[in-house]
């Protein structure tokens, strides 16, 4: 399952871009390789990141995964429904299972991001 | 034959592969620390390998009477407690590797981090270290972790032994270690406000500390707490049947030495290491932590939790590349403590400090001996300045029997006449009598 509207990475984050916010999660492919999951360890909200930075961390009863920034940007809002809830990534990760939100620095490093198409290729491929 | 058993040929190929000689893949280790011909004597019968090391292990001085403490006690062992660790269910050194299979030792560790719990009043501990200088290295970088941070401030009052292993530790991290000089034998409050700042992840303190004394560090607590900082604290264990607990100070990771609790001096391990903190902290906590859980038929059931963060899952990133715990030791630790109960370690507890109390009034008596730190607390260890070296009068009274204390100039300047003398509740009276006449003997 993969969204249309989202942009992608191949460490299957997903981006939403809306203006110079972008809304980031871990895709159904992540989850279901996830398991359950279990805890999230959210970034503390004015966190600058790099591209591909650590940004957070997805803990399933198997493995605690980093979750990786797919733009540069600073952490504006986090999920913090997340903190009793983390199973919401498992039931809902395109929409209620958001991690957080983040204001892009640079707008062109969307471009670098695949597209719905691009990334179920590549799923197809993996 | 060789462990690794590759042939002479093979290793030739090996190197010839990748181009280098087996020096080459040792350069990094100074020549010194290599290995070297060991000129070792050719092989002995089992009965004189028995002779051999029975005449060596003579060499030891185990008839000694004990005033000898510094962060490892001579404590009475109750004789239950090797009889019950040594049942071949319980008798093996790690946390099993198939853990669900061994419920009753998951159960006993469960109990051990319970009992942990309770005696620091802390929220959660860990299934034990290796022992309570690691311990405290690995709270000061769980602190480094969760804080994200890079410079710790530790008292000297913290045992020389532990600060020396931090030290090395730490020596090629990026970490900047700041030492604060403890003043008339507690914590130095106003070193520790001046070196304070928003990059300090941690203040390291010990109670009792190494000198004995007794502190409470709540208002450190408070000032660490303003500056986004932890509070570690590094306890003995029995102290804690008596004195003010960490976690009521608001210490927010507890460590210690836990050889007092049943476990033997054994010149030196193996010992334990435990840990203890709040419960927010627990996924920064290393080391292994077993939870209470159901079965599918609801049955009391108990797992390994956590391991997520552990280093066989998470590799680098682990929370510490510890992966197992000191099951024995921890174990040993569970059955002392509970075959002493809530009253009796309050009576050990309370033993230790009489008994220190009525031992620091008589060698004072004598003429030319006095405290180090005058109207200090202490719990059941305290210095003592003599009219001159320490370590010569105890060298002096090692040959009267006495095992009579620590020179503390081994780690302090300007302390050398001063010796630390630990009495726990099996010194006796006469002991106590024999010791001060010993000492006035050889003055």
């Amino acid at each position: 399952m993969v969204v249309q509207r989202l942009r992608y990475t191949k460490d299957h984050e997903w981006a939403r871009i809306d203006a110079d916010v972008a809304t980031i999660g871990i895709t159904n492919y992540a989850q279901q390789m996830l398991g359950e999951i279990v805890f999230v360890e959210l970034p503390p909200i004015g966190k600058q990141c790099a591209e591909n930075d650590e940004l957070a961390i997805v803990e399933s009863t198997k493995a605690a995964n980093d979750v990786y920034s797919p733009l540069p940007g600073k952490v504006i809002e986090v999920n913090s429904e997340l903190e009793s809830r983390p199973d919401l990534i498992n039931q809902d990760c395109y929409n209620a299972g958001w991690i957080c939100k983040m204001q892009i620095t640079d707008m062109k490093s969307v471009e670098s991001l695949m597209d719905s198409k691009q990334y179920e290729e590549y799923v197809g491929s993996l | 034959m060789p462990f690794i058993s590759n042939t002479a040929q093979q290793q030739k190929q090996m190197l010839a592969e990748i181009g280098l000689t087996v020096d080459d893949l040792f350069g990094d280790i100074p020549a010194a620390f290599r290995t070297r011909e060991f000129d070792l004597l050719p092989g002995l019968g089992e009965q004189e390998v028995r002779n051999r090391l029975t005449e060596l292990a003579e060499k030891n001085a185990t008839n000694l009477t004990c005033f000898l403490g510094g962060g490892f006690y001579d404590h009475f062992i109750p004789a239950a407690v090797h009889s019950i660790i040594s049942r071949s269910e319980f008798y093996t050194a790690y946390t099993p590797y198939q853990p669900e299979l061994s419920q009753g030792t998951l159960q006993a560790i469960y109990e051990y981090q319970s009992m942990i719990c309770r005696l620091t009043e802390m929220e959660v501990a860990n299934a034990s270290l290796y022992d309570g200088g690691t311990a405290l290295y690995e709270a000061m970088m769980m602190a480094l972790h969760i804080t994200g941070r890079n410079r710790v401030i530790i008292d000297d009052s913290v045992n020389p032994i532990y600060r020396v292993m931090i030290r090395s530790y730490t020596q090629n991290l990026r970490i900047e270690l700041e030492q604060t000089h403890c003043t008339d034998g507690l914590a130095n409050r106003q070193q520790i406000l001046e070196k304070i700042d928003d990059k300090t992840a941690a203040v390291i303190l010990q109670n009792p500390n190494f000198f004995g004394c007794i502190d409470d560090f709540s208002d450190i607590a408070s000032i660490a707490h303003d500056k986004g900082a932890l509070l570690i604290v590094s306890c003995y264990p029995i102290s804690l049947g008596i004195l003010k607990t960490p976690g009521a100070m608001g210490a927010d990771i507890v460590t210690g030495e836990g050889q007092s609790l049943g476990i033997p001096l054994s010149f030196g391990g193996p010992y334990l290491g435990f840990m203890a903190t709040r419960k927010q902290y627990v996924r920064k906590m290393p080391g292994r932590i077993v939870g209470e859980t159901t079965d599918r038929f609801g049955r009391r059931a108990y797992v390994l939790t956590l391991q997520a963060r552990e280093q066989h899952i998470r590799r680098d990133k682990a929370t510490s590349n510890i992966c197992s715990n000191e099951a024995l030791c921890a174990l040993t630790a569970l059955v002392y403590l509970s075959l002493l109960g809530q009253e009796g370690l309050k009576e050990t507890a309370q033993l230790c400090a009489d008994k220190a109390s009525y031992a620091y009034k008589r060698l004072t008596a004598i003429p030319g001996v006095g405290p180090h730190f005058r109207g200090k607390w202490f719990f059941n260890e305290f210095v003592l300045d003599l009219p001159c070296e320490a370590a010569d009068v105890i060298a002096r009274l090692i040959e009267k029997g006495f095992a009579a204390g620590f020179p503390l100039s081994r780690y302090y300047d300007d302390m050398e006449n001063s010796i630390l003398i630990c009495v726990t509740e099996k010194r006796t009276k006469q002991e106590v009598g024999m010791l001060a006449e010993a000492l006035e003997s050889v003055l």
